[in-house]
């Protein structure tokens, strides 16, 4: 139990934020109203995927400094779900632009930021896909993810902030930042982000134990 | 051997290696001629934004085949070579330098055609070269290193493209809002930020090749 704390956490924070998303009182605020409600599955989603893409990083890192496989195996896993978590906030964004501009998918900065970053990452899976030694897979692949983070980084937070966008947040669209983001928000938000991202670790750590199983009864 | 005399020599290497043959850059200039022409003969007349968004099209292709090629002609003989005489520094600098001038002088006569087939609107012209001069050598830093990696992946050229698009794209993006800025001839201080932008990626992409290459071409 002292080491499996962290995932009744984030089961207990998931489940709050599941009835206390939809049920608590939010602002109304002009173009938004209830949809604001999205804030809570939406924005953590991107919250895990950056948070698992940097571990991957570190384990990609890590691998060329040890060349241990059990790194490059936590390295790769974390950008599978990395990649599912980019989907799943895709997902949530575009449903909500449904309800929200009426259109579920525009020519908007950020909505194109985050799709590219999604495609690096799959082409990091595409790389990894036409090797077939696994030895130079796995430092070929750790090169690339490494090369491949510091663009990420700049597409995602750097480049959207340089033009308009009508992405909340930017060009004077009522946003989640610090002015309209109140406190009864502030109780589901945190834990949403802190739920989700030990759900997103969680699921890493059941992948990566389930690759060195395999990899332990195909080399027996 | 310093690491500043081991550039030097494999620089000058690749140019006496590109002078004899001569085969990609004339191929090269062909491809950029012939794409031009069809661009004209399917467009006859653009408007500004056409002008620089085709433009830079043109050179997106153009720097792929180009540099894509930079590690594809090594053989394995020729790299074990290398590898015994200079260090992996040298060869990913004299590389990204090699294919900057490469770059430069590849933008500047697809320039010049470009002119003379679509006519000129550009409202600044110095600053319009300096958005062709970063281009170049943001399309030098990070095509490099991807076909390092894609020659690592057995020269696939489908993987190249799958590689450095994702890559390639936010600085494409940068550079084009550069550009427009030049061709509309608006006030210097506005470009201001793109520039650093743009030169801080090429900063850090040339780093993390530089701390890169070394695990990649070992062996």
């Amino acid at each position: 139990m002292t080491k499996n704390w962290w995932k009744l956490l984030a089961v207990v924070f998931i489940i709050y934020t599941i009835i206390a998303g939809l049920l608590f009182k939010v602002p109304h605020l002009a173009i938004l109203h209830e949809s604001i409600r999205n804030l809570y599955f939406h924005v953590p989603m991107w919250f895990t995927m950056i948070m698992l893409f940097l571990s991957s990083v570190i384990y990609s890192v890590k691998y060329l400094k040890s060349g241990n496989e059990q790194d490059d195996l936590r390295a790769v896993e974390g950008v599978n779900v990395g990649v599912i978590f980019g989907i799943l906030g895709l997902l949530t964004g575009s449903l909500w632009a449904k309800f929200t501009w009426g259109t579920w998918w525009t020519t908007d900065p950020k909505l194109n930021s985050a799709l590219i970053a999604i495609l690096i990452y799959l082409a990091y899976l595409v790389l990894r896909g036409s090797l077939d030694e696994e030895q130079k897979r796995a430092r070929i692949g750790a090169v690339y993810n490494i090369f491949a983070f510091p663009v990420m980084i700049v597409l995602v937070f750097v480049l959207p902030r340089m033009t308009d966008s009508l992405h909340p947040g930017n060009g004077g669209n009522p946003g989640f930042g610090s002015y309209d983001l109140d406190r009864n928000m502030r109780m589901v938000f945190y834990p949403a982000c802190i739920g989700w991202i030990l759900i997103g670790f969680w699921i890493k750590q059941l992948r990566f134990r389930i690759r060195k199983m395999e990899n332990y009864f195909l080399s027996k | 051997m310093t690491l500043y005399s081991q550039v030097r020599s494999l620089i000058k290497k690749e140019l006496v290696l590109e002078w004899r043959s001569k085969y990609a850059i004339n191929g090269i200039l062909l491809y950029i001629a012939s794409t031009v022409f069809i661009c004209y003969q399917s467009f006859k007349k653009v408007e500004p934004v056409t002008w620089n968004a085709l433009f830079w099209i043109i050179m997106l292709f153009a720097a792929i085949n180009a540099v894509a090629k930079s590690f594809m002609n090594e053989s394995k003989g020729r790299q074990l070579y290398y590898y015994t005489l200079v260090s992996p520094q040298a060869i990913i600098i004299s590389k990204i330098v090699y294919n900057f001038l490469l770059m430069i002088a590849l933008s500047v006569i697809a320039l010049f055609f470009y002119n003379v087939v679509f006519g000129n609107t550009i409202g600044d012209v110095p600053l319009y070269l300096v958005s062709v001069l970063i281009g170049s050598l943001s399309f030098a830093t990070s095509f490099t290193m991807i076909s390092a990696i894609a020659s690592k992946a057995g020269n696939n050229a489908t993987l190249m493209a799958v590689l450095s698009f994702p890559v390639v794209i936010p600085v494409l993006m940068a550079i084009i809002k550069l550009s427009k800025n030049a061709m509309d001839g608006l006030d210097r201080s506005v470009s201001v930020d793109e520039i650093v932008l743009l030169l801080g990626i090429n900063v850090i992409i040339s780093a993390t090749s530089l701390l890169l290459f070394p695990y990649l071409w070992r062996e």
